[in-house]
């Protein structure tokens, strides 16, 4: 490159040019496409555009047989990218909407025949960036439009496929190099009660094991994961938590999805797992009353034990103040290496290395009426747990170094 | 039931609160049914002048709940239909000890006359799905078995749930009778008005932060219509009726083209107190109660019973939009012809800049 200086202002001066609204996500897009190798030309660009940025991408060689259009399995940048076009589109719709609702009447027809009705890829077809910058405005009026819907337990998929899911992505895949196995065990449609062992602090495992299954899994099913009251009593954490498709571990709520056919995911050990010291890493705890068993066998559910390893390391827990938690009302108040100590520096987790395995399923479709059977339901119990419990000593085996690659 | 007779089709109705909008407007639907021989509407107080007209064909009685007996008595009546309930507070009306008055003591009477009417076979009583509490351990979806886990602190909640409990005393007491519950979801459509209605209709709708509660609504013909079927048909036990599918409260505001500003939960019931009594709105316990927790309730027990399904809690909102467009801050195609403005303008600075390089 000759004069990056001189590209770069001539990148700042345009947006003087031309009205407001777009100017900073434009810019955004030229920066963007400046840092991958540059003046590519535009037609040339759009099949190398892909592979381009997916190169350096730990999980982008694993499915290159994934025939989705949208490539779900999109490499973390872009969505990075496209959210922060999208953030800055936000900002820029406010300004949007007033020169919308002050501009004269006759100006506004003309706007819109200048553009051909919204195939941004007609025009420019493959071009990636329009792509994504005519997908995320979408996915905006989408939004604000409230055209978008919401299941009885409040799930929201457009919110979760477009914002949750991508963000939980990044962490999962290039902050904990995430290596997924069994998915196999999961069934392809119809129930299926997902039990984890549960770690780490802060409940991340939950989001990583939904992310990750929903993104591995062929038929990308969404993992509906049953949630502790305290999550749904917290103002923000509860709608999240619904939106992405929790809802209150209850049996009715695990009865119902269970019902429908959902891919269900519960963590037994509750805060008893979340909040154990570092130095109880990988034991699981009690299982509390099988509930979720007698779920499953109520509903004919196979069950699915899944051991994941890699969550009890992001934030090691030295020790619990439990007067502040009194205080505080929370289950644990937990002291690691970094909090309180960095203050919100010290949410951030440690990068350890994340394995998931699925274990084959535990199939209940012949014990539909021994659900009110404490015998069975404990000895179901146990059977999980010890399957986890055995998964997670190989699992362990195999990752001599937490923070290993 | 008069001999020959086999549509299960009651002679003589007691319509009760024919004063207000609901009970008008089933009184008049009553009165058009050709099966019913005749239909007594009762309310103390004098019907509101917009529903005169309705209630042409309705016997009007104007008449305290406490002197019912002699009436259902006299009257051979065999169904009775207990519409009068007050939703919210109304200061002219003795405030909330009016509307305890009413809704408590008013069924209590109603309940005890019912008692002792001889001929009397059937019974429909108008609850809410208030009637399932608010609970942060509450399940996601209501059945008609679940029970209340807390009891509600707004007073219409309350008030619901001691319905509730004298109806299954007078099931108890007379087995013969067949009672309907019917656990209404708030009432929506073009022409209800109700205080979940004028709240959609300001043009800045005030949420609870951080909470985006999942609500149901029916649409008001839908609800008449299943009213109609209690009185005309045998459907005795309890039943949520609400519309299908969900609306989020955000989405809802969003779809209306209104703005939301969240405010913060703690202290939110006493600024509602203080805005209710300098006469914003009559928002309570009950409503900060349903914009926190939501409700959601099961309705394949009425979809199954009664062979009818009521309009999805999207369509009768919708119906709601179309005629309240007024206060519309934001609307669809503003927000598509921002959106083609934006895009728009990105691809001309997109292209100024290839060209430019």
């Amino acid at each position: 490159m000759s004069s990056p200086d001189e590209r770069r202002d001539a990148r700042y001066d345009v947006p003087l040019g031309v009205p407001d609204p777009g100017a900073e996500p434009a810019r955004r897009n030229g920066h963007r496409r400046l840092t991958a190798p540059s003046a590519r030309p535009a037609a040339a660009a759009d099949p190398a555009d892909e592979p381009d940025t997916s190169a350096d991408e730990p999980g982008a060689a694993a499915e290159p047989g994934v025939p989705g259009p949208a490539t779900p399995h999109q490499p973390a940048r872009k969505s990075v990218a496209k959210k922060a076009v999208a953030k800055k589109a936000v900002a820029k719709k406010a300004v949007a909407k007033k020169a919308v609702a002050e501009q004269p009447a006759g100006s506004t027809p003309a706007g819109e025949t200048q553009n051909p009705a919204g195939p941004a890829v007609a025009d420019r077809p493959g071009d990636h960036w329009d792509r994504k910058v005519a997908q995320g405005l979408a996915f905006l009026r989408r939004r604000l439009a409230g055209d978008y819907e919401v299941d009885e337990f409040g799930f929201d998929p457009d919110l979760t496929d477009a914002v949750v899911h991508p963000l939980v992505r990044l962490l999962y895949r290039d902050w904990f190099r995430t290596e997924v196995s069994g998915i196999e065990h999961l069934p392809a449609e119809g129930a299926g009660l997902v039990v984890g062992n549960h770690s780490g602090t802060v409940a991340l495992d939950a989001l990583i094991l939904s992310t990750a299954l929903h993104d591995r899994h062929p038929a990308r099913r969404y993992l509906r994961l049953l949630g502790a009251d305290l999550v749904f009593r917290m103002p923000v954490v509860s709608e999240i938590a619904r939106k992405t498709g929790g809802t209150v571990a209850c049996s009715p709520d695990a009865e119902r999805l269970l019902g429908n056919g959902e891919l269900v995911g519960v963590f037994p050990e509750g805060f008893k797992g979340v909040g154990k010291l570092y130095a109880d890493r990988y034991k699981l705890q009690r299982f509390g009353r099988g509930g979720f068993v007698s779920a499953a066998l109520r509903t004919g559910t196979p069950i699915v034990p899944v051991a994941i390893v890699g969550g009890e390391e992001i934030y090691p827990m030295l020790a619990d103040i439990k007067p502040l938690a009194r205080l505080l009302k929370l289950p644990y108040f937990p002291v690691t290496p970094t909090f309180p100590w960095l203050g919100p520096l010290g949410m951030v987790p440690l990068p350890s290395k994340w394995l998931i395995e699925f274990c084959p399923p535990i199939p209940t479709a012949h014990l539909r009426d021994a659900a009110d059977d404490p015998l069975v339901v404990f000895n179901l119990a146990d059977q999980v747990r010890e399957t986890i419990q055995q998964t997670l000593h190989k699992l362990l085996e195999r990752r001599p170094d937490p923070f290993g690659p | 039931m008069t001999p020959g007779d086999t549509s299960g089709a009651p002679g003589v109705v007691v319509v009760t609160g024919v004063g207000r909008w609901l009970g008008a407007h089933v009184a008049a639907r009553l009165a058009a049914d050709e099966r019913i021989e005749r239909v007594i509407g009762v309310d103390p107080a004098p019907p509101n002048p917009e529903l005169t007209d309705l209630l042409s064909d309705v016997e009007r009685i104007r008449l305290d709940l406490d002197s019912l007996g002699g009436l259902l008595h006299d009257l051979d009546v065999d169904t009775v239909v207990h519409l009068a309930l007050v939703t919210a507070p109304d200061p002219q009306q003795g405030g909330r000890a009016g509307m305890k008055e009413q809704n408590v003591i008013g069924t209590m009477q109603l309940l005890a006359a019912a008692q002792r009417a001889p001929r009397l076979r059937k019974l429909v009583v108008r609850s809410s799905t208030a009637a399932y509490g608010v609970s942060f351990r509450d399940p996601a979806v209501f059945t008609e078995e679940t029970e209340p886990r807390e009891v509600p602190r707004g007073g219409f909640g309350r008030d619901i749930l001691d319905i509730e409990g004298y109806v299954r005393g007078f099931r108890r007491r007379r087995p013969d009778v067949t009672a309907t519950v019917l656990r209404f979801a708030p009432f929506i459509g073009y022409a209800a008005d109700t205080t979940l209605t004028r709240y959609f209709s300001q043009p800045v709708v005030p949420t609870v932060f951080g909470r985006d509660p999942r609500l149901q609504f029916v649409h008001f013909d839908d609800a008449l219509e299943v009213l109609h079927r209690s009185v005309a048909e045998e459907h005795p036990g309890t039943y949520n009726v609400a519309g299908p599918g969900v609306l989020s409260l955000s989405q809802a505001i969003r779809r209306a083209g209104r703005v939301a500003v969240p405010v913060l939960e703690p202290g939110l019931a006493g600024v509602a107190a203080i805005a209710r009594s300098l006469g914003f709105g009559r928002y309570g316990l009950d409503q900060v109660d349903l914009f926190v927790h939501g409700r959601v309730v099961d309705t394949s027990r009425l979809e199954r019973e009664y062979g009818f399904t009521p309009r999805s809690t999207a369509a009768a909102f919708d119906d709601f939009i179309r005629a309240h467009h007024g206060g519309v801050v934001v609307t669809r195609d503003q927000l598509a012809t921002a959106e083609q403005l934006v895009l728009e303008s990105i691809r001309q600075v997109r292209s100024t800049v290839r060209e430019r390089s």
